[in-house]
């Protein structure tokens, strides 16, 4: 042991991981805490989303029986839809932080591991939507006299499955990234509207064409969606959705980071780590 | 150290039939190295050479394409972050945060190392390389010199048993430039550290280095001490030989070159070398 392992404490194991994970999760915590306007728009396009669904809830629940008997399904599917929006987002430009920055040299010759390292971006990526979210659904009580949190323990199982589905997605950006470089930095911002038709956010499965109910019942978040609908129309739990969404998600998931480690391999073998920056 | 690794005890960096290759461009040819605990050794080379990129693959950065690496005793393709705790590096090619304070950068790195005292070991830090006064200040709003020498506190938290600088005092004027070899030189003996560096002050590897490796091509073409080199070469002083070296000009004894004639293929564009 060296003199200096004296002063370093355990580099093995899960407390240690943890330790790492925490550390990166502080190097963001600096980053939003010296920047208001990061800040700012966390909370931005959340809140404006729902003010803007909120009001034309109301034009459609004086014009249609369906919006008054289901009241508030379109600002619940604007805010989840931005859960699994922000989640993705919220890997994604956690990792553009260092590609700006060109930082991430150091940060994969400290011990940190790869997995370790997806797991923190996953946990700012939860503490992104925290902080956009909650504030847009307090506001929708206030506005609209409409709660989320009504939805009770449904909304946990919704918001834990789109939040995991933006992993997967945001983790696949990240390998994207880390391969093709900031010139594909524009696909954090638009690959998961791709799959927002399929997903039946605002419309039930049933209006899309048969061939088309195929694909977007491949989507995770088309069961959510589902299942929102059926707690706020029918009032039911649907725990076959919820099954199906969990099932796809682990699938989801484990590809993603399958995904992510190759790319982090290629990006070894070709050279690519200390090439990226602005 | 030596060019071919030699029985005896472990060193603390050994590279043997180290070869990285892009397609056909060959960036590192066969490179065999070691450094023992407690040296400094310099690559020494020009632009392309392969030193940034001998660097990386130290440090697993860059996946070789053949050939094996051990630091401290560890295979650093098979078990690198058995390793890393115990090494750090600064390069030119890679910075801290901008928007992050001097102090909250370090302490981040401080937090990944591990340190059980991290504000205790950022303290001493600043003073020692002279941060103190911008350690609030965000890091992109630093001068040069000074991210330098953050860069180096960064190097430095962890009290690496091996340290790899690329450019250590690059950016740096003579007076604190002397101060951080002053400073380098002192780490190393205190704690017995090996050092290697890739450097273009050839006044900077004749102070702090005991072994000089000269590259072109990707290929280490001769080493040894920098008062052999220079002997050998028939010169006043290591930059001299450089470009002997550089313009593939004969040594003075005429001997042969260590690994052979140097055409091994182009330089490499448009990546770190």
């Amino acid at each position: 042991m060296s003199a200096a392992d004296a002063k370093l404490a355990g580099t093995k194991g899960p407390a240690a991981a943890w330790r790492r994970m925490q550390a990166m999760v502080l190097r963001y915590v600096y980053l939003y805490r010296g920047s208001w306007p990061r800040i700012l728009e966390l909370a931005y396009w959340p809140t404006l989303q729902m003010i803007m669904w909120g009001f034309l809830t109301i034009f459609l629940a004086s014009k249609s029986g369906f919006f008054v008997q289901a009241a508030g399904v379109l600002i619940a599917a604007v805010l989840l839809w931005d859960v699994l929006f922000r989640s993705s987002l919220g890997v994604s430009l956690s990792f553009l932080e260092e590609m700006w920055s060109r930082n991430l040299g150091h940060i994969f010759v400290s011990p940190l591991r790869p997995g370790e390292f997806v797991a923190a971006l996953t946990l700012m990526s939860l503490l992104r939507v925290l902080i956009g979210i909650v504030p847009a659904s307090l506001l929708a009580i206030w506005l609209y006299a409409y709660s989320i949190f009504d939805m009770g323990l449904p909304l946990v199982a919704f918001f834990a499955n789109l939040q995991v589905m933006g992993w997967s997605f945001g983790l696949i950006v990240c390998g994207l990234l880390m391969r093709y470089g900031l010139g594909a930095e524009s696909i954090a911002w638009f690959a998961i509207f791709a799959i927002a038709p399929f997903s039946a956010i605002y419309y039930p499965l049933s209006v899309m064409p048969d061939w088309l109910q195929w694909i977007a019942g491949v989507l995770p978040s088309t069961h959510v969606f589902e299942g929102m609908r059926s707690v706020l129309v029918e009032k039911t739990f649907r725990t076959d959705l919820l099954i199906n969404a969990v099932a796809l998600n682990a699938a989801y998931l484990s590809v993603a980071v399958a995904v992510f480690l190759r790319f982090f391999r290629s990006a070894r073998e070709r050279g690519l780590i200390l090439q990226i920056g602005e | 150290m030596s060019a071919a690794p030699a029985e005896g005890p472990p060193a603390a960096i050994r590279v043997s039939k180290l070869t990285k290759s892009y397609d056909d461009v060959l960036a590192v040819n066969r490179l065999s190295f070691s450094v023992p605990a407690g040296a400094t050794a310099a690559l020494l080379g020009g632009n392309g050479a392969g030193k940034t990129t001998t660097i990386s693959m130290i440090l697993g950065l860059l996946l070789p394409t053949r050939g094996r690496i051990s630091v401290l005793g560890v295979d650093m393709l098979k078990r690198r972050y058995d390793a890393l705790p115990r090494m750090n590096f600064s390069s030119p090619y890679v910075d801290l945060p901008k928007r992050l304070s001097a102090r909250e950068n370090l302490m981040v790195y401080a937090r990944l190392y591990g340190l059980r005292r991290p504000a205790r070991r950022i303290g001493e830090l600043a003073e020692e390389l002279d941060l103190t006064a911008f350690m609030n200040r965000p890091s992109g709003t630093l001068s040069a010199g000074q991210r330098t020498r953050l860069a180096l506190a960064k190097a430095l938290l962890n009290e690496p048993d091996v340290l790899l600088l690329d450019e250590p005092t690059a950016s740096l004027d003579p007076d604190t430039g002397d101060r951080i070899r002053t400073y380098l030189e002192a780490y190393r003996d205190s704690r017995r550290a090996t050092i290697l560096l890739a450097s273009h002050n050839m006044a900077e590897v004749e102070r702090l280095c005991s072994r000089v490796m000269m590259m072109r091509a990707g290929r280490i073409v001769d080493e040894g001490s920098p008062a052999e080199l220079i002997r050998r070469y028939g010169r006043a002083n290591l930059e001299d030989v450089f470009l002997d070296i550089a313009r593939d000009r004969r040594r003075a004894d005429r001997g042969p070159e260590r690994t052979g004639p140097e055409r091994t293929g182009p330089e490499r564009t448009g990546r770190a070398a």
